[in-house]
């Protein structure tokens, strides 16, 4: 048993929370499914390894010599992994300032802030590279059974990378606080966050349509071009490659650099949190941010007041705008595609139709989240003399205007170029918004709107067929924009769906409906 | 010569409500217009279960609830459009202004914009937040927050006022003048239903004080026939309720050994 106040101590208290934390973000704080959740990873590990093995097994063999090609696919695969954990530490160290939770307790306690926020540190580099090896291990593990032992290296190198990730936040996010202050901090560093997570896919998908049309493969990294210009096999460039590769020096060299990193990271920040987190404790209720406009009381029914309000609580919130509309930035390559298309006069259109119906249906899910379980003021609007069917009605207009804001300039683009491709996306997009809107609204549940982030955690089941139905009423567009009657089997299936998640909604039974 | 009875502002009869334990137990309530009626009780009582049902915002398990004559349950418009609520929490928008907060309220009540506009700036001047009329709410303090939802309670000028502990966080001078604007509107014929663990503000502000106790109401009249009621002479208000509420858990545990003596006597005639 460790002494109260030591590195040890706290490691125990954190790893407590951490462990209750994440029970219940997967059982939603039911306990009794805790052994669905289980079942469910086993079978998620079994098919994800399934899925690897045929995967691998299609791209070659992985038992061939070191060279250059090879460490070009293998570091061209790290940067996007790098970058999705630098997004997720950049995050996670953000919420570390800011949250409160248990933090005036400890900061007005004899005990060392330092050490906590050493094993804080260290902790979240714990939990990306759980949260990476959730994803990737099971190609790791194929990789070794079809490529042998020497891939398993790839574990120690998630291991380091978690650990550069998260003393560049560090490091990063204290950067930012110095020079922005604390409540832009927040602000900036989460918007970084989410634009790094998805600024690296975007960008190879920008490369590969512009160097070879309509295919946006990661085999870009595979050109001999590249390879040709790449240094050579001997230049610490490939350090982590060959990691990956079993090369014990380099290993060696990687896992080392990057602990000391980290290390140095707490050794020089950790004791400085404290001054840190005081500053964010004046956040929110800090300065005062006056409106420029000031409010007109223009006349408003109860339907335009809602919708208003919506449309105002969205547009102050830099954040939520910034998640929510995370989806549309990877609509940039597909924009980028119909252009070329256009003037090369090919029939890429019919593939824009699935990709704007999947994104609509993500935003709108994101959006109705916002507008029905993320009212801060709940028993306000029950208490005024307005329907639930209007209020729901007001809500809906304003997500769906939302939806047309950010598709319109898309469609309108699509139209000239392949008017019956736009036909087919207007309608793909109003019924995947509508359902995934429907959905949001059986499965509501009344919560913070600033717990967005976790939305996924209030039900499975709306997570599941909200993705479900975005994806089927995508597959229904594509085939409807090519002209088949085929588009009614993906149809079919997808109102099954919709019809299936309402029959087992919690809102099943109720007034509305 | 007959004593015609005020209009009544709320009636409320058997009504229940039940959770995973009764919350309320076949209350019967009436609160005449123009009144200011305190609801009293130990926590967990049923004070804002009751409460919430009258808003609309919980549906009651059996009972009637009718705000000055309208049935709440068969037209919970028409009596929402009359009723104010106010929470001890602040139900308010981090993001918007006073300013917005209230326009957006008197949107939901559909007040005229030049009406509710002059209410909006009287409210916010006679509250002291003017000078954040146009700061936005998460940068107000506690008290200022639960003010801003008061001044938004009160824009479409209700004629029923129910208040959950309403003057949690608010400072001395607020909440005295929180207090005049509440005794001004029944001055002015509302009816304000406040339920309050600050006895002393019970004891200067109400007309008349009612007494939760385990979902039911077990006393209710002025100070004095309540102190008549617990035998408690001239003792405080305080004094008073703790009285009454201990009679009443006597009461409950007596009848509890009754009926377990009862269920004694049968087991053995069995």
């Amino acid at each position: 048993m460790s002494r109260p106040g030591t590195i040890g101590w706290f490691a125990r208290h954190e790893a407590r929370l951490a462990w209750r934390d994440w029970l219940s973000l997967m059982t939603g704080g039911h306990r009794r499914r805790a052994r669905t959740v289980i079942l469910g990873f086993a079978l998620f590990w079994i098919f994800a390894h399934g899925l690897a093995w045929l995967m691998l097994r299609a791209v070659g063999n992985f038992v061939g010599p070191v060279d250059k090609h090879l460490l070009v696919v293998i570091t061209g695969t790290l940067l996007p992994c790098g970058s999705l954990m630098l997004s997720q530490a950049l995050e996670s160290v953000t919420r570390g300032f800011y949250a409160r939770g248990d933090l005036e307790l400890i900061l007005t306690s004899p005990a060392s802030v330092s050490r906590l926020f050493a094993v804080r540190i260290a902790g979240m580099a714990l939990t990306i590279v759980f949260m990476m090896l959730v994803l990737g291990a099971p190609f790791i593990n194929m990789l070794a059974w079809l490529g042998g032992a020497r891939w398993l290296g790839a574990y120690p190198v998630v291991v380091a990378m978690a650990m550069d990730a998260v003393a560049i936040a560090v490091v990063v996010t204290i950067a930012l606080f110095h020079a922005i202050g604390p409540r832009r901090t927040r602000v900036i560093s989460q918007i970084l966050a989410a634009v790094i997570g998805a600024a690296f896919v975007i960008g190879v998908q920008f490369a590969a349509i512009l160097s070879y049309g309509a295919t946006p493969e990661m085999g870009i990294l595979q050109m001999a071009e590249i390879v040709r210009r790449a240094p050579d096999v001997g230049s610490a460039v490939w350090l982590p490659a060959r990691a990956v590769l079993g090369d014990l020096p380099a290993l060696a060299g990687v896992l080392g650099l990057s602990a000391v990193a980290l290390a140095g990271t707490i050794y020089v920040f950790a004791p400085r949190f404290g001054h840190l987190a005081q500053g964010t404790a004046s956040v929110p209720h800090g300065a005062a941010r006056h409106e420029r406009r000031q409010s007109r009381f223009r006349g408003s029914t109860p339907a335009r007041a809602l919708r208003r309000k919506e449309w105002t609580l969205l547009l102050r919130d830099p954040w939520l705008i910034s998640q929510t509309l995370m989806q549309s930035l990877c609509l940039l390559p597909a924009a980028l595609l119909l252009w070329r298309d256009f003037y090369r006069g090919g029939t890429a259109s019919a593939l824009l139709v699935p990709i704007l119906i999947v994104a609509a249906g993500q935003l709108a899910g994101g959006l109705a989240w916002l507008a029905v379980s993320g009212e801060d003021a709940p028993d306000l609007i029950a208490s005024a003399p307005v329907s639930a069917v209007s209020v729901l009605r007001a809500k809906a207009e304003a997500v769906l205007s939302g939806i047309a804001v950010t598709f319109g300039p898309f469609v309108v683009i699509l139209a000239v170029a392949a008017p019956f491709g736009a036909l087919v996306a207007v309608a793909g997009i109003v019924v995947a918004s509508g359902s995934a809107m429907a959905i949001q609204y059986w499965f509501r549940k009344q919560v913070k709107r600033s717990t967005f982030r976790r939305r996924q955690t209030s039900s499975r089941v709306a997570t599941f067929a909200e993705a479900l139905s975005s994806i089927g009423w995508a597959g229904t567009g594509a085939l409807a924009a090519t002209g088949t009657w085929l588009a009614i089997v993906p149809c079919v299936i997808v109102m099954t769906i919709v019809a299936g998640t309402w029959m087992i909604s919690p809102a099943r039974g109720s007034l509305l409906l | 010569m007959t004593r015609i009875a005020p209009p009544l502002a709320l009636k409320i009869r058997a009504l229940a409500k039940k959770f995973e334990r009764p919350a309320v137990v076949g209350l019967d309530l009436s609160v005449p217009a123009g009144e200011f009626y305190t609801l009293l009780g130990p926590n967990g009582a049923g004070k804002t279960t009751t409460l919430r049902m009258v808003t609309g915002l919980l549906r009651p398990d059996s009972g009637s609830i009718a705000i000055c004559g309208i049935d709440a349950l068969a037209d919970p418009i028409g009596a929402k459009r009359i009723t104010a609520w106010l929470s001890d929490e602040p139900m308010i928008y981090d993001k918007l202004t006073p300013m917005e907060y209230i326009d957006f309220v008197a949107g939901l009540w559909a007040v005229d914009d030049k009406i509710a506009a002059a209410r909006a700036r009287d409210l916010l001047s006679r509250l002291d937040l003017t000078p954040h009329a146009d700061e936005r709410c998460e940068s107000l303090s506690r008290g200022m927050r639960q003010k801003v939802a008061l001044a938004g309670a009160l824009v479409h000028e209700p004629r029923l006022i129910i208040l959950d502990e309403p003057l949690t966080g608010l400072d001395a001078g607020s909440s005295r003048t929180v207090k005049e604007m509440l005794r001004e509107r029944v001055h002015g014929g509302c009816s304000v239903i406040m339920t309050t663990h600050i006895l002393d503000v019970a004891e200067r502000m109400a007309d008349r004080i009612g007494v939760m106790d385990k979902g039911n109401l077990i006393a209710e009249g002025t100070l004095d026939a309540l102190r008549r009621q617990a035998g408690s002479g001239h003792a405080s208000l305080e004094d008073t309720f703790l009285a009454l509420v201990a009679q009443d858990t006597a009461l409950g545990r007596d009848a509890a050994d009754t009926h377990a003596a009862a269920v004694t006597h049968d087991d053995a005639v069995a």
